[in-house]
């Protein structure tokens, strides 16, 4: 039933964001860490296992891609509700500020992206010596 | 018979249920949008997000609240499905059928590219801010964390004990990076090399904001969205341990 999918999917996300709080809490910082990754992490662990043993049935596994093609739909609705005044009338040291790390940050991804495919050739390297 | 006031009535009390009705027509226009009149070269869901975006502005003018769209009362509903819980909720859910094998590949980039994310963007607000002839270091660690995320402006400044208009500059630096990173991604995705599952992880990284990347990503390619989503989910909090502390204390050092 799709419910199975849903509960699980939900169950993943509570677990997740409740490690995120607990190393919020330990590192003493006013945040959640990394909640929703873990919750993804959990989820593609379980549903990689259950879904090659047959315990994730084909209507479960529809309760979680239901909500996984509500994502867009969500982000539009996330971006609706934005305080784009703010960010307008944050005066030119805002708009400035914000704009510039993104760019940085822009330029940056060739450079890393780089890195993560080299580490990786050497890592087949290793294998094959 | 008061028509309308029946109709906000039923709108207010029914909101989520509304939402769905009144995104599914903005996201109805916005692929036949990009289907007739860009010939599908902008994606429906890139202009979607500047249609959202666009509401929440005039959403925002007209009521001079905080969250845009929902702020009218009849559309209030948009706020629960644009929320914390049913964002992270379908955030987690595009992990189904993501491969762990791609995130172990990323694995030293990734955590690279968090720590560089949010060092420069930090810089950035640092040195823009000095520019702009703040000399405390506490305003300036504050505006140089906003720059990281709209989160982590506020923390450090309650960290700090900055002014409340600094404050208020780092959430709107933070914001408007947000909003940035939503708009530009699709347009300088394969310039960039935005195309892989590592690619994506590492975006995620160095951008940060979860929304923005959640967004951009979703506008660029569905498939890339949970490897963005998933490092960029560590990247507030990582930020908003080392703004307050190292970065804080190396800022005061340097001047």
């Amino acid at each position: 039933m799709a419910i199975y999918g849903v509960a699980l999917l939900s169950f993943c996300m509570f677990a997740g964001v409740f490690i995120g709080d607990l190393l919020g809490i330990s590192l003493g910082v006013k945040a959640n860490v990394g909640g929703v990754g873990f919750a993804m992490l959990l989820l593609i662990l379980i549903t990689e296992r259950s879904t090659k043993n047959g315990t994730l049935s084909a209507k479960s596994q529809e309760g979680i891609a239901f909500w996984s093609s509500m994502y867009i739909p969500i982000v539009v609705a996330m971006t609706a509700k934005q305080n784009v005044v703010a960010a307008v009338k944050g005066g030119p040291l805002a708009i400035l500020a914000g704009t510039v790390a993104v760019l940085v940050a822009f330029a940056f991804i060739p450079i890393l992206s780089k890195l993560s495919v080299s580490s990786d050739k050497s890592a087949d390297k290793g294998i094959n010596q | 018979m008061d028509i309308a006031a029946i109709i906000t009535k039923i709108f207010v009390k029914n909101g989520l249920v509304m939402s769905f009705m009144v995104i599914g027509i903005c996201v109805y226009i916005s692929y036949f949008i990009s289907d007739k009149f860009t010939n599908k070269r902008i994606h429906g869901s890139a202009i979607a997000i500047i249609f959202g975006l666009t509401l929440a502005y005039i959403g925002g003018s007209i009521t001079g609240g905080k969250n845009g769209l929902a702020d009218i009362k009849f559309l209030s509903g948009i706020g629960l499905m644009g929320g914390g819980m049913l964002r992270d909720f379908a955030i987690v859910s595009t992990a189904f059928g993501a491969k762990l094998e791609e995130i172990k590949k990323t694995g030293l980039a990734g955590i690279l590219s968090l720590f560089i994310g949010v060092i420069s963007s930090y810089i950035v607000g640092v040195v823009l801010a000095m520019m702009f002839g703040y000399k405390d270091v506490a305003s300036l660690a504050t505006i140089g964390a906003g720059a990281v995320t709209f989160i982590v402006g506020p923390v450090t400044g309650a960290a700090l004990g900055a002014s409340s208009e600094v404050v208020a500059i780092s959430i709107a630096a933070g914001v408007v990076k947000s909003i940035l990173v939503m708009v530009l991604t699709p347009f300088v995705a394969k310039s960039v090399g935005l195309t892989t599952p590592q690619a994506a992880m590492v975006y995620g990284g160095l951008m940060g904001t979860t929304s923005g990347t959640a967004a951009g990503l979703a506008a660029t390619d569905p498939k890339l969205v949970p490897y963005g989503a998933m490092t960029a989910t560590f990247y507030t909090g990582l930020g908003c341990l080392l703004c307050p502390s190292i970065l804080f204390l190396a800022t005061r050092a340097i001047l």
